[in-house]
């Protein structure tokens, strides 16, 4: 994911580089026996099944029919549904999501500066707290929820020592709260945010920031006018990379959070699962999906990159 | 895009340095940012790995049933980590489900990428948005899509659906990993094997294939990782099949046992393990 921050994948031989136009690239023909079996892989089971979450989301019960029986129709009472009853779960879990997100930044980007621009020219140090960065993907992200949950309860020690020392009243608690959900998206989506951020500030030309020194820039200027916009393809990489899957995740409402901290993945996965409803699941899922691309697209243009394709 | 390519010119400050030429380096003055941001970065790991170290020391905690309080030092859950029923079957079939996916993923994704660098065609864009968005859709959204179409087709829910799915996440994964690899490779080594007689073939695997392969093996790992990992999908595609993190999820419901956390220690230090090796190896083959 770290390369897909970058996105700067330009085709070999600029014709400005001068010179012949590199031999392997043949323009027009599409070479179809690359890209067939990846394509139709992609087609059958992404493309169709999109297709067909959004047909089922316009069906409606069979008449008489038994639970999780459905005729294919063109009502869009689902969507109205799925609206009108649950736009407080949807802001609620896009509120999460920023929250986390802004965190992750917060957190996130002094780490992958350490890594990206101090630790340069020390690689064995840089591939060694890399492979840190990665590491806890392979303690499963549902052990790793389940330890933050065992961390933060009643009788655990953040609670106590919260305590002690009156940050938390007595009969305070972290669990079950929406600080511990928020707390626990920051955490399990960190490395999303910070790989991205490392590859761009990887990129980082240091003479720039020495310039801006040179010129009498104090450090603080230097890094907002230097550092931060050439890291902004990272960062904004980074941020997508975080808040989608923050604000769709239930894992960690589930297992950190009540039933007043449910987010909208909840829903979903009670539709399909609990109610067996699956239009007004499917329609859910479609209008979480239309809100985020709209999110997604005002804030890629408002960052002003457009190059994470 | 502001990304910098090429060295910037020097700056007249420097230029003057550089023809005043005298004198050592200025001394800088010691700003916040000197130790402030190693100090930021020590307590990000800490938290990466407060709940990683909780999971290690509550491997070795003796209260194999609800593993809530620590009650004594043991070793018994690491001499039998299938004590607990099905939990190795669920983590055998993340293995394979892991290593299918991966298989598959990184052999069609690295033919997508090298496609997508080296070659101009008409639908090149609408190629790259298709691998795009599976990354930016919702886990849910993933997993809730492919469910309706497995159901409207009638497809029997199972270890064939689980690895399906997990292709097609991992798939855009490593046509990005790989295509950044790609963009590297001047093309005209393979021009130069060409003139030196190899076919198409024999060019791709004695000259591209190699110099391709950090990048393959980097994007393999990173699929391998978010399949092991994943939940979401897996638990919408899954039936009666249970992965290792569907089953932790199911087992937490009634206090997640000791051996829970001896596996997700476990795959924690053989991976590190692994990195060290590879690492090593790497280092060795340089000195030799």
């Amino acid at each position: 994911m770290a390369v897909a921050a970058t996105g700067h994948v330009s085709g070999p031989g600029d014709p400005a580089a001068g010179g012949p136009p590199p031999p392997a690239e043949r323009p027009g023909r599409a070479p179809y026996g690359l890209l067939a079996p990846g394509l139709l892989w992609l087609v059958a089971f992404f493309v169709a099944p999109i297709a067909v979450l959004f047909v089922t989301s316009l069906m409606v019960p069979v008449p008489g029919g038994d639970i999780g029986q459905f005729q294919p129709a063109l009502d869009v009472g689902n969507y109205a549904q799925a609206i009108t009853e649950y736009w407080q779960v949807f802001l609620r879990s896009f509120w999460y999501g920023l929250l986390a997100t802004v965190f992750a930044l917060l957190v996130g980007y002094p780490l992958a500066y350490v890594i990206a621009v101090r630790a340069r020219g020390r690689p064995t140090l840089q591939q060694f707290m890399l492979v840190l960065v990665i590491a806890p993907f392979f303690t499963s992200f549902i052990v790793r929820t389940l330890a933050w949950r065992q961390i933060l309860a009643d009788e655990g020690p953040v609670v106590a020592a919260l305590q002690a020392v009156y940050i938390l009243p007595a009969d305070g608690r972290l669990t079950a709260t929406s600080i511990a959900v928020v707390a626990g998206l920051t955490y399990n989506f960190l490395p999303f945010m910070i790989l991205p951020i490392y590859a761009a500030l990887g990129r980082l030309d240091l003479r720039l920031v020495e310039a801006g020194q040179d010129l009498y820039a104090n450090p603080f200027t230097t890094f907002l006018r230097v550092t931060w916009p050439l890291s902004l393809p990272g960062v904004v990489a980074g941020t997508l990379l975080t808040f989608i899957p923050a604000s769709a995740d239930y894992v960690n409402a589930t297992l950190l959070g009540n039933p007043g901290t449910r987010m909208i993945g909840n829903v979903i996965d009670a539709q399909f699962f609990n109610v067996v409803d699956y239009p007004l699941a499917s329609a859910i899922s479609f209008v979480l999906m239309a809100a985020i691309v709209v999110l997604v697209a005002v804030y890629v243009r408002r960052a002003g990159t457009e190059e994470l394709v | 895009m502001t990304a910098v390519t090429s060295p910037p010119p020097e700056t007249p400050a420097r230029i003057a340095r550089g023809v005043a030429g005298s004198g050592p380096r200025r001394r800088r003055r010691v700003h916040p940012g000197d130790w402030l941001l190693p100090l930021l970065a020590v307590l990000a790991f800490v938290y990466l790995f407060v709940p990683i170290a909780y999971t290690i020391a509550f491997s070795f905690n003796d209260a194999p049933r609800a593993n809530r309080v620590w009650q004594g030092f043991t070793l018994d859950n690491w001499r039998e980590p299938c004590a607990a029923q099905g939990v190795c079957e669920a983590v055998a079939t993340s293995l394979q489900v892991g290593l299918l996916a991966t298989l598959v993923a990184t052999v069609l994704g690295t033919a997508l990428a090298i496609a997508l660098v080296r070659y101009r065609f008409r639908f090149r864009a609408t190629t790259n948005l298709l691998i795009f968005v599976p990354m930016a859709t919702p886990e849910v959204v993933l997993g809730a899509s492919l469910l309706t179409q497995f159901l409207n087709l009638g497809v029997p829910l199972g270890f064939q659906t689980v690895v399906i799915a997990h292709i097609v996440f991992c798939l855009s994964f490593v046509v990005v990993t790989v295509k950044a690899r790609v963009a590297t490779l001047d093309p005209a080594l393979e021009q130069a094997a060409a003139d030196l007689y190899a076919g198409p073939f024999q060019a791709f695997l004695r000259v591209t294939f190699p110099l391709l392969l950090p990048g393959i093996m980097a994007a393999a790992l990173l699929s391998f990782a978010l399949s092991f990992d994943d939940f979401i999908i897996t638990n919408f595609n899954s039936g009666n099949v249970d992965t290792f993190p569907k089953w932790v999820y199911v087992a937490a419901v009634r206090g997640l046992p000791a051996e829970a956390n001896v596996i997700g220690s476990a795959m924690f230090v053989i991976a590190l393990l692994l990195v060290a090796i590879g690492r090593l190896a790497s280092l060795r083959r340089r000195a030799g």
